[in-house]
């Protein structure tokens, strides 16, 4: 972008090409006041506060809507701006409810600024303002509260609610003075579009929209900020806890435009989801079972209970008797203490985490197509995307940030390509909808492969320099024609055609894909076709292209890159190779176990089998998460002795002989990994409740009374080591991350870190072509279980639920299970909208409400699984990947009847 | 509930009809798409105009603004007849107030209201644009220049009348 110079107020200053006079003065520190300015939107001039003088013109101009010109000579602070600003200001207060004394915003308000440098008068002109009574369309509202006596209509909300969110809940209705903010016909806030991202709250200037948790609670005075990553899905958005000391509470989150990966925004979950921190479900003291029932005892107690069975399993049945279920939810740190005590103290690889029940396939599919199992580019390449080619994922609601990124590419003019079972968001919105059936994915692929061959639109260059196996693959997919896949897929051939077109000629593509690549019985080949794909066609290794699963949780990326994985140490370092176990030997001190180890699933297989005797699980839930949960409690009840580190008492705690109360995100420092591999700083904001404690310390203390003494001041020092150990991040400290996380591969302190993976060569030398066969999910719908149910999650809620289910505002919107029926289906069976109706499967069955629609295809049902009371884990099949050993979530055969509702 | 505007709200054919034949529907005709809905219904019904939303995939708080926005759209029911008068500077000193008291008070209702029967809407207007006819009346789109009192009460009447009379077609047909 071009840079040039212009005049502000008698100094020479550089800005760049496409910058407006506001900006390219905020960028020189030059002040100028705005009301209706926000960098994440188009400009608006509404608020005629920004208005400067530009040397040639007659009149004052809004500075937010003209472009900065090279040589450009503009005063932005005379005496006549000053009088005209004050004249504006007001104005306003002429129709503001002067309330400051009370008002959430006090000292966090644009206008009272303003005023205040202004000299305005508050009753220059007299009050029209409106009265507190009157009512608004957020009356009733758990999570935002609209007040039009404050709001000086600068559409700030309305825009950042149609621009960046696209959700347009909310406008401006009326006109003239009776201009206020509100839905559609005045609907509650809850029965529009809105999804409660709190954008709108996040760029009002004033106190007119607040979030209703926070009133009462602290004002900006009596708030601190502390920037951290927020602690639910992957895309790691950076924002700030505000806290009051005084009461050791958070009492709202803000984020700052600007800040990556991010800029500034959130979705529902980090702005609302924050309030289980402070819950008094909290666990606050160690609990020990004692005659069946679990009492509170001391730490010592507890620890030293911990430490010595443990221990004594180990040496009585050997140390695969052993497993250690590490956490995603917690950092790099403790992940890696767990991978470290179950290695040097357990003296077992069987250590696991929740990857396996969602991206393990993509670690191995990628790691053996490339050489390393990560997204390939990055959260803030997407904008710059040409054709978006997302399968089996609902970023909008899973990922909610990475939605907001292609929301941008779409206005960016990208092409989009949605290949899913049902009509999500971006579906709606897509140039090309491929309803593809469940459980179909590689049919499809394959077909769209063996057109693009047959077309000659393959990257045939890429393809000889940079990829081996291709005769075996093209070979395989001649079985796949376009007609053949049209009736497997059960979609018209025409669109398949297109979208293997569009993908491979719309440079740059990029996929981008979740669980409904991977949670299935066929996961990391489903993966590894991703990568065919993208190798294919020569979509991968540069900006803006390549393969990208979007990482469900917070720290799923860094769980796997600690090791938490039976077969690799930190860094995807092999145990297998006799070298790295001796590097790792030297640093522990201790001999490396050479056993295979297992996954979760095997876990629970061995417990089942009475093989496995004890299991220290961290900050994960099984009960909940896994597939069958009748079997899983089985299994679990078996085990001699079960450790559970947690912040709350889990359906899994509940089964525990020992129970540690753990810190939770806001309450310690750490590093999480987002999905695009960058590190970033997670730091403590409130205290633990009662007697919690940070993780690392509690596994350093058990490690220690299982005879491996472990012993760290600072999280930083645990990252040292573990960095010192791990080549890919050992460019990386806290120090180098204190601004800005960084991306890894990051060698050395000098290196910048890595934006897109697989520049020039892939990871491992040549990228690996694989052949790909289509297999049936291992269960279909029959006769008795004629639909095919698959489950995932809501943009409100996160995973188990035991977080967000705590907000108020979240409450509110969505509360219980539900299933998605298709109103075909509805009509047929007599099943009506917000009807009781049972879904069974052979492992289970729930009585839920039908939500109808035509969101899903006729034949399939979709659940979420965040509801513990009514868990749908109870319906899915134990079924698992042949390679990674993840439960197939997102096919079962299944039964549904209505529930005749009772006689009123 | 007396509410009878031109077409029951619940039934939403006449706005299916509509989008079918303006279809596609895109941003750009949002204005030409409300006017045909309140030709149809008489006003913008809440559920019609959610269901519009839903199926064209323009945001109804977008269809809402808009609507709030221009004096032409209605919200809530219409009379089937429509009386506007003018309050322009050229009707006002040609006793153009005596007009609409007189509207008001045949009719008995006020200003922006519908009579209970649902028959008879009354409006003022800025300035309609007619000054040389000045007092100015308009009934159903019918201009009435240089109105008296007395002529509109007429008319209004003799309307009234009509209406009490045996059914007139009011379309219900497609």
């Amino acid at each position: 972008m071009s840079q040039f110079t212009l005049t502000l107020d008698g100094r020479e200053v550089t800005a760049s090409e496409g910058q407006t006079i506001l900006q390219a003065a905020l960028a020189n520190n030059v002040v100028i006041p705005h009301l209706c300015y926000d960098p994440r939107l188009t400009p608006t001039g509404a608020c005629r506060l920004c208005l400067v003088e530009i040397e040639g013109e007659p009149a004052m101009a809004t500075s937010c809507t003209r472009l900065a010109l090279p040589g450009m000579v503009v005063r932005t602070n005379t005496e006549a701006l000053r009088a005209s600003r004050k004249m504006t200001l007001e104005f306003l207060m002429s129709e503001h409810r002067m309330a400051c004394t009370s008002c959430e915003a006090d000292g966090d308000c644009l206008l009272q600024d303003y005023v205040y440098e202004y000299g305005a008068a508050e009753r220059r002109f007299p009050s029209l303002a409106r009265s507190e009574a009157e009512g608004s369309y957020t009356v009733g509202h758990e999570g935002i509260v609209y007040d039009p006596s404050k709001c000086v209509r600068c559409q700030r909300c309305v825009k950042i609610c149609a621009e960046v969110s696209m959700n347009e809940a909310i406008t401006l209705k009326g006109r003239t003075m009776d201009v206020e903010v509100s839905t559609a016909y005045d609907l509650p806030l809850n029965e529009s579009s809105c999804e409660l991202c709190g954008l709108c709250v996040s760029t009002c200037p004033t106190g007119a929209l607040r979030e209703r948790g926070a009133i009462g609670r602290g004002r900006a005075k009596d708030l601190t900020k502390v920037r951290t990553t927020c602690p639910y899905c992957g895309v790691g958005c950076q924002f700030d806890l505000c806290v009051n000391r005084k009461t050791n509470r958070i009492v709202r989150v803000t984020a700052e435009p600007g800040c990556v990966p991010n800029d500034g925004n959130t979705c529902v979950k980090g702005r609302f989801g924050f309030q289980f921190v402070a819950s008094p479900e909290r666990l606050t003291k160690p609990l020990i079972r004692e005659n069946g029932a679990l009492r509170e005892a001391t730490w010592e107690e507890a620890i030293n209970l911990a430490g010595r069975r443990l221990a004594e399993i180990r040496d009585k049945y050997g140390p695969d008797a052993l497993a250690f279920l590490s956490s995603c939810r917690c950092p790099n740190e403790e992940n890696y203490l767990m991978q470290k005590i179950a290695r040097a103290a357990g003296k077992t690889n069987n250590v696991d985490q929740c990857a396996t029940t969602c991206h393990a396939p993509t670690v191995a599919g990628l790691a053996s197509a490339f050489g390393s199992g990560a997204m390939t580019n990055s959260i803030g390449e997407i904008q710059k995307v040409q054709t978006l080619f997302v399968i089996g994922a609902n970023p909008t609601e899973a990922h909610p940030i990475v939605g907001l990124e292609m929301k941008k590419a779409l206005r960016n003019g990208a092409k989009l390509i949605v290949c899913d079972p049902r009509k999500t968001w971006l579906a709606r919105r897509a140039d090309l909808h491929i309803q593809h059936a469940a459980g179909t994915d590689n049919f499809l692929v394959n077909a769209m492969m063996n057109h693009i061959i047959a077309q000659g639109l393959h990257d045939q260059k890429f393809v000889a320099e940079r990829c081996e196996n291709f005769d075996a693959f093209r070979e395989n997919l001649a079985r796949y024609s376009l007609d053949e896949a049209a009736r497997i897929c059960g979609v018209p051939a025409d669109k398949i055609r297109l979208a293997a077109e569009m993908y491979a000629q719309g440079t740059p593509s990029s996929i981008f894909y979740t669980l409904g690549i991977t949670e299935h019985t066929c996961g990391t080949e489903n993966v590894q076709n991703m990568a065919n794909l993208a190798m294919l066609c020569g979509q991968i290794g540069k900006p803006s292209s390549g393969v990208n699963p979007l990482r469900g949780q917070n720290n799923v990326q860094g769980g796997c890159d600690m090791g938490a994985i039976h077969s690799v140490f930190p860094g995807y370092q092999k145990v297998s190779d006799p070298a790295v176990r001796e590097k790792f030997a030297k640093a522990w001190g201790v001999e490396i176990p050479t056993n295979t180890g297992g996954r979760v699933t095997d876990f629970l297989e061995e417990a089942h089998a009475g093989k496995l005797k004890a299991f220290y699980v961290l900050g994960e839930d099984p009960v909940l998460s896994e597939p069958n949960q009748t079997k899983v409690i089985e299994s679990l009840k078996k085990l001699e002795f079960m450790v559970v580190q947690e912040i709350f008492l889990t359906e899994t705690a509940k089964l525990a002989d020992v129970v540690l109360p753990g810190a939770c995100y806001a309450e310690k420092d750490g590093t999480f990994t987002n999905t695009e591999r960058r590190v970033q700083r997670v730091r403590k904001a409130v205290d633990p409740p009662g007697d919690a404690r940070p993780d690392w310390q509690i596994i350093c203390d058990v490690s220690t009374a299982m005879g491996y003494p472990m012993n760290y001041r600072h999280p930083s020092e645990i990252f040292a080591e573990l960095a010192s150990l791990t080549p890919i991040l050992a460019g990386i400290s806290y120090e180098r991350i204190e601004k800005q996380g960084l991306q890894w591969p990051c060698p050395t302190p000098d290196h910048p870190g890595t934006v897109f993976l697989h520049d020039g060569r892939f990871t491992r030398g040549k990228g690996l072509m694989h052949v790909i066969h289509f297999r049936q999910p291992a269960e279909v719908p029959d006769r008795d279980y004629p639909f095919m149910l698959s489950t995932g999650r809501t943009l409100f809620h996160y995973n188990i639920g035991n977080m967000t289910r705590k907000s108020a505002a979240i409450r509110q919107k969505e509360d219980e299970n539900f299933v998605e029926i298709h109103a075909e289906d509805a009509r047929r069976l007599g099943i009506t909208a917000g009807g009781m109706v049972r879904v069974t499967t052979r492992r289970g069955s729930l009585a839920v409400r039908a939500r109808v629609a035509e969101k899903v295809r006729p034949g399939a049902l979709w659940m979420p699984f965040h509801f513990a009371e009514n868990s749908t884990n109870q319906l899915t099949n134990d079924a698992f990947d042949n390679i990674t050993r993840t439960g197939e979530y997102k096919c079962c055969a299944a039964r549904l009847e209505k529930i005749e509702s009772p006689v009123a | 509930m007396a509410t009878m505007p031109a077409v029951e709200s619940a039934d939403l054919r006449p706005a299916l009809r509509i989008l079918d034949e303006m279809s596609p529907v895109t941003a750009s005709d949002t204005i030409p798409l409300l006017q045909r809905l309140q030709e149809a219904y008489g006003y913008l019904p809440r559920e019609v105009v959610l269901e519009v939303s839903q199926r064209t995939g323009l945001p109804a708080s977008r269809l809402f603004g808009v609507a709030t926005f221009y004096a032409q759209f209605y919200l809530t029911p219409r009379g089937r007849h429509l009386v506007r008068c003018c309050r322009g500077t050229a009707c006002h000193v040609r006793g153009g107030k005596n007009v609409i008291s007189t509207a008001e008070k045949v009719l008995g209702i006020r200003d922006g209201e519908t009579s209970s029967d649902m028959s008879f809407s009354l409006e003022t207007v800025a300035c309609l644009g007619a000054c040389a006819l000045s007092p100015v009346a308009v009934v159903d789109g019918r201009y009435l220049g240089k109105t008296t009192p007395a002529r509109l009460e007429h008319v209004l009447r003799t309307m009234r009348e009509e209406a009490a009379g045996p059914a007139e077609n009011r379309e219900e047909s497609t």
